[in-house]
């Protein structure tokens, strides 16, 4: 198994898109125009609560960015900005060259996994073709290249098996091939992926990371990957953009997730233990009830909980 | 036997047959209407919300018959105004309920105080709230004709945009599908459907219309299709099957349509039951043999390697 030391040893692929960048600010200025995702001293507050602000990215093609931090923290809302569905309070935000509006048919969107109850009408198929014709006004049925489209993303997902199953009646696992297949139905530039391997077993968590990755380098789509846990992503990430406390730091895994990178950013000391190939965060805890909030980093998904308000 | 012959008389069926041409046609359409719209009703958590429309649309046909204006227009003005409240306060489901039951006992307490200080035909009061074969006269037969077919062609406009938004809010906002502005115009058509549906089998009763076709075709299908389809066929097949049946009798109408499309929900809960347990038997196989995810390697325990 590929311990922690050797996770950058990947294919040549990889290196490619790695941006491997010191400083919080990603790319020059003027290169935003080749960026699929470029934020610009953007700033997130709720009244007097800074979230986080004077934050510069740019996300390449094809550039796998994971978004970590304790619950609370704003990774979430950084989502959220991207979608259009919050306004940034300072700053600038643009997708593919143009301020960013409420969704976009090139963004691909992977939500946590939830269950789906058994009087939807839709069968993993019909969820797939959402990605495709899901925003398409009239009932005139999907064209032959269309159907052909949907199929052949049902096979690169490994949904095949369960094309024709209703969705209430798919696992964790299966609701969330399926997901990624309606995410990347649409040939996004950008997957946003929210928590998306929340509740579900380690082997499904690495087959969903693998299609991500794999979706990501075939279609040079930009992903933006919001966890709270970095582990089962770890071999395929880029950069880490680590949120905490109203601050951040943006860098490679190597340079983001060390123990004086954190204690500064919690203000507290944190240790960052690594073992069997795992990071370990020891003290966030404690560092973030003394700063006075109320959240927590915890490395294991099942004791997270899930976003509230969702219908 | 007495009761038997009441609620089941066929003499001189053909002569009423013709009578009530009228409502058969109607019954036809709203059964169109209710079962195109129902998958949407149940997708969207929808069914109290229903109930709630139906007591206003009471209400204002209620209020209607005592100014002695136009009935039709008074349901549809109450159901309206209850849709757009419902729609515009209520997007989270835990608030629309606590809203819906606020304006539902409202809208019942006006309605019977509108009826009760109204002198007309004893019969038009009970109309209201249960159905009758009112003899659906041509125009009356018009408005609903119009009025059904604005529902159904806004349907059919934003069928999928409004299944995506129905069934994943989230996923269709980030595609760029206008969730908030079709959740208002679901709320309207909703609105307009159960208006022209209280005409016929009652305010108490428009769920089995709006909602009990729906829920018996989720149970045996999945298909986006076939659902529908399915759906108004009951619908069809409850209300005008309701009618036949209840033209000897001189028994409102509802008894029969709601007892027609139970009787189609308890067959397909069953015949769903069984569908159920197959799909359970494949899930636990391609958990086994195929798996959702391609086979990979343990991870190391920790434990065994320290």
């Amino acid at each position: 198994m590929a311990a922690g030391e050797h996770r950058r040893d990947h294919g040549g692929a990889h290196e490619v898109t790695a941006v491997q960048t010191p400083s919080r600010t990603a790319t020059a200025p003027g290169r935003g125009g080749s960026a699929v995702l470029a934020m610009r001293d953007a700033g997130l507050s709720y009244g007097e609560r800074a979230l986080w602000s004077h934050l510069d990215l740019d996300l390449a093609p094809g550039e796998f960015v994971a978004v970590l931090g304790p619950n609370g923290a704003g990774k979430t809302s950084l989502l959220r900005t991207v979608l259009g569905q919050q306004r940034l309070t300072s700053g600038t935000m643009s997708f593919l060259g143009r301020p960013v509006r409420r969704g976009h048919r090139r963004i691909g969107y992977v939500p946590q996994q939830r269950l789906m109850e058994a009087g939807t009408p839709l069968r993993a198929r019909d969820m797939v073709a959402q990605g495709v014709t899901g925003s398409r006004w009239g009932v005139v049925p999907a064209g032959r290249a269309e159907r052909a489209r949907v199929d052949r993303i049902l096979d690169e997902v490994g949904a095949t098996a369960f094309a024709d199953a209703p969705v209430a009646e798919l696992s964790g696992g299966e609701q969330q091939r399926t997901r990624v297949g309606q995410a990347i139905a649409a040939d996004p530039a950008l997957l946003l992926c929210d928590e998306p391997l929340i509740s579900l077993d380690l082997r499904h968590q690495r087959g969903i990371t693998e299609l991500i990755d794999r979706q990501r380098r075939q279609r040079d789509a930009a992903v933006l990957f919001v966890t709270h846990d970095v582990n089962p992503i770890l071999d395929v990430v880029d950069r880490v953009l680590y949120i905490a406390g109203g601050r951040f730091r943006i860098g490679s895994p190597d340079e983001v997730l060390r123990a004086e990178v954190l204690s500064d950013l919690y203000g507290t000391p944190v240790d960052v233990v690594r073992t069997m190939g795992r990071v370990v965060i020891v003290g966030a805890n404690e560092a973030h009830d003394q700063t006075g909030a109320h959240h927590h980093c915890d490395p294991d998904p099942r004791t997270a909980t899930p976003d509230e308000g969702r219908i | 036997m007495d009761v038997w012959s009441t609620v089941f008389s066929f003499q001189d069926y053909g002569e009423l047959l013709v009578l009530v041409r009228n409502s058969i046609w109607a019954g036809a359409v709203l059964g169109v209407v209710g079962g195109l719209i129902g998958p949407f009703v149940v997708a969207r958590n929808m069914p109290f919300a229903v109930h709630g429309i139906s007591e206003l649309s009471f209400a204002g046909a209620s209020a209607s018959l005592l100014l002695g204006v136009n009935v039709v227009t008074g349901s549809l003005v109450g159901s309206v105004i209850a849709a757009l409240l419902i729609g515009i306060l209520g997007s989270r489901a835990r608030d629309r309920n606590s809203i819906i039951a606020v304006l539902m006992p409202f809208g019942l307490g006006l309605g019977i105080l509108c009826l009760a200080l109204y002198k007309g035909r004893a019969a038009n009061k009970f109309g209201l709230l249960t159905g009758q074969i009112v003899s659906v006269d041509n125009p009356q037969l018009t408005s609903l004709v119009v009025i059904s077919a604005i529902v159904v062609v806004t349907l059919l406009v934003v069928w999928r945009p409004l299944m995506f938004a129905s069934v994943d809010p989230d996923v269709a906002a980030a595609a760029g599908v206008p969730v908030r502005t079709l959740a208002i115009v679901f709320m309207l058509a909703l609105g307009l459907a159960t208006a022209v549906s209280v005409q016929i089998v009652g305010a108490l009763l428009v769920l089995s219309l709006l909602v009990t076709p729906a829920a018996a075709a989720l149970r045996i299908s999945s298909n986006p299709v076939v659902v529908p389809v399915l759906s108004t066929v009951f619908a069809v097949v409850s209300v005008v099957g309701g009618i036949l049946l209840a033209i000897g009798g001189g028994l409102p109408i509802s008894p029969y349509v709601t007892t027609i499309s139970f009787a189609i929900w308890v067959v397909c809960r069953i015949a769903g039951w069984r569908r159920d347990q197959r799909g359970r038997d494949r899930v636990a196989d391609r958990e086994q043999y195929v798996g959702g995810a391609p086979r990979l390697p343990e991870e190391p325990k920790v434990g065994t390697t320290a």
